[in-house]
């Protein structure tokens, strides 16, 4: 009898050992089914490439150009803010700061990281946008780079928190044997650390970028939401992401515009496939 | 000499700024969302229906609907994720399965929110017929959070050290009775970090439930499981982005709720992953 339970635990155990691999594949498959019913009546590269996103004109258009140049500004200018500071910061914590101070960081971080995006979304309505706006005297503040700026802050304690990580477990012996040497602590830091742990800090900026492309609420409410292909960082843009939030909402399920909506989809689930396993690799080459 | 010790300073100065421009915005939106979300919340905000085309009245309906939904996806993903997380760390061997099985977790966890809540809306609304609902939404915030329960619950396992399986081999016990018995209390507080991290991840996100259970406005309580309902993140979204004019102080108010929920356990994990490295004797 003890032997039946056990085996039906442990068979249990095993389905339950693959059900991410189920979901992983359930979530594609059902993004498919929805979405390439758009390429029975648009072709595909007019689709990735169209410079019109007219999704309720008749006949709709659905180039998606613009979104996904929104998206690559947007992430652009969030990673040109974030890197350097989650980089220095991760550096700070795991290298420089003081044992107590250290821990206080990382729980600032961990705090950061779980505030929800629709509140950072709103605290930068409320506070960043209207600086945009008076700073570059722009008739709106809902622009690329408030998203950027705003974004930032979401992709940082991913940057931290994995580079330190990957800064961590350089082994002692690099730090040791550079300060045997003579080297100063921050040569160490720049010379022997830095390089050891580079792998890790790429994965980490990778995860962070990943999070950033993914990244809804907070962009689609600062953001602007205008489907043109931006000219500037201080216009409005609309993101692949914001895009599906927007107006899945009004779109009529089984309409060409709901099947392009989870076209769009499609393509984010992709990016941000290949943004994991890419940095999955990059965070493993090490410990091979 | 000097040289290289300026150069340090400097250096180190500049990591130091790095870690302000992160802190100091961190404390000021705190320190903002507090001070001006503070005077909104009495007892009758907390407690009453929004009114008024939720221009006024409370944020009770959506306070209820997001910990529906916050049970709902725990007790979906709980037992799978945990589950999974024996399966990783005491059944699986090193080989090409298990390295997927990591691969899909790592992706599950990197898939945009916004991906889940169409996922949610394709597989449980529409192809289930399960509807906008509170079941929908429950069953998509449980999937996305299943990655945080399997790689904490994963650690904390795999941090029981393997003497204490090797003397319960030894003493005649089963494997499932080794884990059940040794394995799993000892584990117990890594999983409740997990699960609590899980459980505020689940609260504050907005995406997966736009299209799979929220309601615009519903001033009402949900009845059953295959109701709509309001949500606290996405009532915050509406009322400062969908309604004009709502008074600054209800929308602080509804961010405060928000944040206190999600920061709150955030804080109970973080003290008791801190009280169990403490007390962890071995």
């Amino acid at each position: 009898m003890r032997k039946i339970k056990e085996f039906i635990i442990e068979k249990l155990i095993l389905i339950c050992g693959l059900a991410s691999i189920f979901f992983v594949i359930l979530i594609f498959l059902f993004l498919l089914k929805e979405g390439l019913a758009l390429f029975k009546t648009i072709n595909p590269a007019k689709f990735l490439f169209g410079k019109n996103w007219y999704p309720i004109s008749e006949p709709g258009q659905f180039g998606i150009l613009p979104l996904i140049l929104g998206s690559l500004l947007v992430t652009f200018g969030a990673a040109i803010i974030s890197i350097p500071i989650g980089v220095g910061c991760a550096v700070y914590i795991a290298e420089v700061a003081p044992l107590k101070v250290k821990e206080i960081l990382k729980v600032g971080i961990e705090l950061l990281a779980a505030i929800p995006s629709v509140v950072l979304g709103f605290i930068g309505m409320v506070t960043l946008v209207p600086w945009v706006k008076n700073i570059f005297h722009l008739p709106t503040g809902l622009t690329a780079l408030s998203g950027s700026i705003m974004l930032a802050f979401m992709a940082m304690p991913t940057i931290v928190s994995i580079a330190e990580d990957a800064l961590y477990s350089v082994p002692k012996t690099y730090k040791e044997g550079a300060l045997a040497l003579g080297a100063t602590h921050w040569q160490t830091i720049y010379r022997v650390m830095l390089p050891a742990a580079s792998s890790g800090i790429l994965a980490a900026v990778m995860l962070g970028i990943g999070r950033v492309i993914g990244e809804t609420m907070a962009v689609m409410m600062i953001t602007g939401n205008a489907a043109l292909i931006p000219h500037s960082i201080l216009q409005p843009v609309r993101t692949l992401t914001a895009t599906i939030a927007a107006e899945m909402g009004e779109a009529v399920v089984g309409s060409e515009h709901y099947f392009a909506l989870f076209a769009v989809g499609i393509v984010l689930f992709v990016l941000s496939f290949m943004i994991n396993v890419t940095a999955d690799l990059f965070l493993h080459k090490d410990k091979r | 000499m000097r040289n290289t010790q300026r150069a340090e300073k400097i250096a180190f100065f500049f990591l130091f700024l790095a870690t302000l421009f992160i802190i100091v915005p961190v404390g000021l939106i705190l320190a903002i969302i507090i001070q001006k979300g503070l005077p909104a919340i009495n007892w009758q905000f907390l407690s009453d229906i929004p009114r008024q085309g939720m221009r006024a009245g409370g944020i009770f309906p959506a306070i209820v609907g997001t910990v529906y939904l916050v049970i709902g996806a725990i007790i979906f993903a709980l037992p799978i994720g945990l589950m999974a997380a024996i399966y990783l760390s005491e059944y699986a061997k090193d080989n090409l399965l298990n390295r997927m099985i990591k691969l899909a977790i790592v992706n599950l966890a990197g898939v945009p929110s916004v991906v889940y809540g169409l996922f949610g809306l394709a597989l449980f609304v529409i192809f289930f017929k399960f509807g906008a609902s509170i079941l929908s939404g429950a069953l998509t915030l449980g999937i996305m959070i299943l990655p945080i329960i399997i790689t904490s619950s994963r650690e904390a396992l795999e941090s029981v050290p393997y003497s204490f399986r090797e003397v319960s081999f030894s003493l005649g016990a089963s494997k499932w009775q080794t884990i059940r018995h040794i394995v799993l209390p000892n584990a117990i507080p890594g999983i409740l970090t997990g699960t609590i991290l899980g459980l505020g991840r689940a609260a504050g996100e907005t995406a997966p439930i736009l299209f799979t259970v929220a309601a615009f406005y519903l001033p009402q309580l949900p009845h059953s499981l295959f109701d709509q309902a309001m949500a606290l993140p996405y009532h915050l979204y509406v009322i400062s982005t969908q309604v004009p004019n709502v008074d600054e102080k209800i929308r602080y108010g509804t961010a405060l709720v928000l944040l206190v929920m999600v920061l709150f356990m955030n804080l109970v994990a973080i003290v008791i992953r801190y009280q169990f490295r403490k007390k962890k004797k071995w």
